[in-house]
């Protein structure tokens, strides 16, 4: 499992305000220190408020720690220059965020362009198939898209700079459930095609079990369980952990036993 | 008098002058406008002050923002030197950027705050600098709203620029202003539609790019941009292609000598008049007109103005601050050193009237009261009603009056300079102020009030030199045949000619004309 860690946190905390200031002191993550190997895909998941996304965002310095340490391949991020740490991070927004003035095509080869580089439209074109999009899509504006399709877009743009690490905060949230189990599956295909190591974040346990091979659950701004989705099913990892298990669970034996009272019917 | 249409066609200089002054005021605004509203977009202090600044400059009236631009830039001369313009094109630009500043700046800063965050997140997510940032993502997303704050600004400038002939920089307000003073309503209505017509097609156009970049069609703004670029520099051109092509100025050489001129028609007449002089013994000249009293005194003082036409209680009263009268002559000698001594200006003389205060009555009810002077007056005051401007019943001559003559009216009237003299007519009032040369009493019908106390400050015609040319033998020559030349009844005569509105109504020019040849006569 420790293969090669590709990011540590180091008892990495973000708070904010003062302790004596209005509103009193925000303490969004409290010191979380992990490693994350090479080749993962981890699941970072907990209830709204429980610091996952700023933890996310420490790693590309969008948010950056007030104590600790996040070391990206051995190096603090915080000592990298943030463009050029960005362009070795792809990131996919929980808005989509794509640019609205620019086409589509623009918007994916925002980053290389911002190093300098121009990205070939044959290359666009592979981006835009990689996410199961027609590559003549690119010249078209986000706003003739629809959400999915937007988000698909999103993807590819964060896949454009050819990163090593992939962030995702609620990549999919809001997404109708087909798109979402769609696209999800087919991030998942590409985080093995292209050997990336994948960080999502997501409030929904079901995703995180079914896509991640790690899932690390904050609660209050601590990391209260990191486990495989197995160990997590059979039960490990905790009150907070089991707790957001239970939900997915349960879904799925009413949906069982629904199902189980439909049968006599159809047979019939 | 020419109609409508034929004066509009004669607008063409005014207009581009206008053009060139609206676009660069515009030009500087933006200058301005944009890093303050970029900064303030960051900043809420900054925000708050410099919004707050630009709408309290927006309370103060556009003719006193222009104004006050004279005797900033008349100090500012200590830092830039004596070649500092305090009139024209750089007060009417200053004052008007000035202006442009909140629509634009309210636009930009709440386009600015209003963007998506999410955008402005990804923008950080992909690795843009805040620089990056500001250029690839903030301007664009903005640009709309921000043309939208152009477009208000660019109506408001070129409405405002009309005023800017005040302070005697060339636009479409000179035919507005030299209309309103002669009654030529037919100038007034061509300057109006001018500077209407040009508000309108520019708001049209600034619209067409408005939308275009609010639906990202580059043809859309591009087109719009390239006309409206080409729209002014045609009229670059048209305004200044003469000068470019112009043979340069030789060293020492005098230049054009400028006349300014005051906002009625007296004025109006004498400064074509002496224009005429100057011209016929071979100078340059150009004609400044419709500017303030106190910024026409400054400017003839600063040299910005080379003549001017003033009057002596004006100049005793607003320069010398002085408010006793030592009499006709004592006056006009004490103003002659005063200005030798602290302007520099020098005064070759009294043109022969006087342009005072004076009450006039009809000539048969004078006769049927038997009044023929302030103090046969006094005696039946009580039974009479008087009218005024609104703002003469405060002034010292009247107070020097009343109380030197001991008049007691039984009653006291308002009525706006131009209808004064209908009150006189339909006995609504059995006198009223009037101006000395009023061309209204160039009629039979009319008749001035004798004032032997002299309660009444002398107001005589002087002709004043800046300090610039107060030695040139050559110019003082050509004018000095016009001291003591001018008689109170051929002033008349001419403001008659011009204020009237019948078809006998003349140009300003064509009034000067006739003096020319009274004088010669």
């Amino acid at each position: 499992m420790h293969a090669e860690a590709l990011l540590q946190f180091d008892a990495a905390e973000r708070r904010y305000g003062a302790p004596g200031a209005k509103g009193g002191e925000v303490i969004a993550v409290g010191g979380v220190s992990c490693e994350v190997a090479r080749g993962s895909f981890v699941a970072l998941v907990g209830a709204s408020g429980s610091g996952k996304s700023t933890l996310l965002k420490m790693v590309n310095t969008l948010v950056e720690p007030s104590g600790g340490r996040v070391l990206f391949g051995g190096e603090d991020v915080t000592s990298l220059k943030p463009s050029a740490l960005r362009r070795r991070v792809g990131y996919v927004f929980q808005g989509i965020g794509l640019f609205p003035h620019f086409t589509v095509g623009e918007n994916i080869a925002i980053g290389p362009r911002l190093a300098g580089e121009t990205l070939a439209p044959q290359r666009i074109g592979e981006l835009l198939r990689l996410v199961e999009l027609e590559p003549n899509m690119a010249s078209r504006m986000p706003d003739e898209l629809s959400g999915g399709q937007r988000q698909r877009v999103g993807v590819a743009r964060a896949l454009a700079g050819d990163p090593e690490l992939l962030l995702m905060d609620e990549p999919f949230g809001a997404l109708d459930p087909v798109t979402r189990d769609a696209l999800g599956e087919r991030v998942r295909e590409l985080h093995e095609e292209l050997g990336l190591t994948t960080i999502m974040v997501t409030h929904d346990m079901a995703e995180a079990l079914l896509l991640a091979d790690r899932v690390m659950v904050m609660d209050a701004g601590h990391l209260v369980a990191d486990q495989t989705p197995a160990s997590l099913l059979a039960g490990d990892g905790g009150d907070v952990a089991q707790s957001l298990v239970a939900v997915p669970r349960d879904q799925a034996t009413k949906l069982a036993k629904m199902e189980k009272s439909l049968t006599p019917k159809d047979d019939a | 008098m020419s109609g409508f249409w034929e004066i509009l066609w004669t607008l063409g200089d005014k207009l581009t002058a206008h053009i060139v002054l609206a676009a660069s005021a515009i030009a500087l605004g933006l200058v301005v406008a944009l890093p303050l509203a970029v900064w303030a977009a960051r900043s809420p202090n900054v925000a708050r002050l410099s919004l707050g600044f630009a709408s309290l400059v927006q309370t103060i009236p556009a003719l006193a923002l222009l104004a006050l631009f004279f005797p900033i830039l008349l100090s500012l001369r200590a830092v830039f030197g004596e070649d500092l313009p305090t009139l024209g094109f750089l007060p009417a630009l200053l004052a008007l950027a000035l202006y442009a500043l909140l629509p634009i700046l309210r636009n930009a800063v709440t386009a600015q705050v209003n963007l998506d965050p999410g955008v402005l997140e990804a923008a950080d997510g992909v690795g843009m600098t805040g620089w990056q940032k500001l250029i690839l993502v903030e301007a664009p997303l903005s640009a709309p709203f921000i043309m939208a704050g152009i477009r208000t600004a660019s109506v408001w400038t070129i409405g405002a620029a009309t005023l800017s002939t005040t302070i005697g920089q060339p636009s479409l307000g000179d035919p507005i202003f030299a209309g309103l003073q002669t009654q030529n309503w037919n100038l007034v209505l061509a300057g109006c539609f001018a500077s209407a017509a040009l508000a309108l097609v520019v708001d049209a156009l600034l619209g067409v790019i408005e939308r275009g970049l609010a639906q990202r069609k580059r043809w859309q703004y591009g087109a719009g941009l390239g006309a409206a670029a080409l729209g002014i520099l045609a009229a670059v051109v048209v305004q200044f292609g003469d000068d470019w092509f112009a043979p340069e100025r030789k060293e020492g050489e005098l230049g054009p000598i400028i006349i300014g001129s005051k906002q009625f028609s007296e004025s109006y007449i004498l400064s074509e008049l002496i224009a005429q002089r100057l011209r016929d013994a071979g100078f340059e000249v150009v004609n400044r007109t419709g500017l303030g009293s106190g910024v026409l005194h400054g400017s003839v003082a600063a040299s910005s103005v080379d003549i001017s036409v003033d009057y002596t209680g004006t100049v005793w009263t607003n320069e010398l601050r002085r408010s006793d009268n030592p009499g006709r002559d004592a006056v006009f000698e004490t103003i002659v050193e005063w200005e030798r001594a602290n302007t520099g200006i020098r005064v070759l003389g009294r043109l022969g009237f006087e342009n005072a205060y004076a009450f006039a009555m009809r000539r048969d009810r004078a006769a049927e009261l038997g009044v023929t002077s302030l103090e046969d007056i006094a005696r039946v005051a009580p039974r009479l009603t008087v009218g005024g401007d609104p703002e003469f019943f405060e002034r010292p001559e009247w107070i020097s009056v009343r109380d030197t003559y001991g008049i007691e009216f039984g009653r006291t009237r308002n009525f706006s300079p131009t209808f004064m003299f209908n009150a006189l007519r339909s006995g609504e009032a059995d006198a009223i102020s009037a101006y000395s040369t009023d061309g209204r009493l160039a009629a039979d019908t009319y008749f001035l009030l004798e004032d032997p106390r002299e309660a009444l400050p002398s107001y005589d015609a002087m002709l004043m030199l800046s300090p610039r040319i107060s030695q040139n033998a050559e110019v003082i020559a050509a004018l000095e045949p016009l001291v003591g030349a001018i008689s109170p009844e051929a002033m008349r005569e001419a403001n008659f000619a011009v204020d009237r509105e019948d078809e006998a109504k003349i140009s300003p020019k064509q009034a000067a004309d006739r003096l020319a040849q009274t004088i010669a006569d």
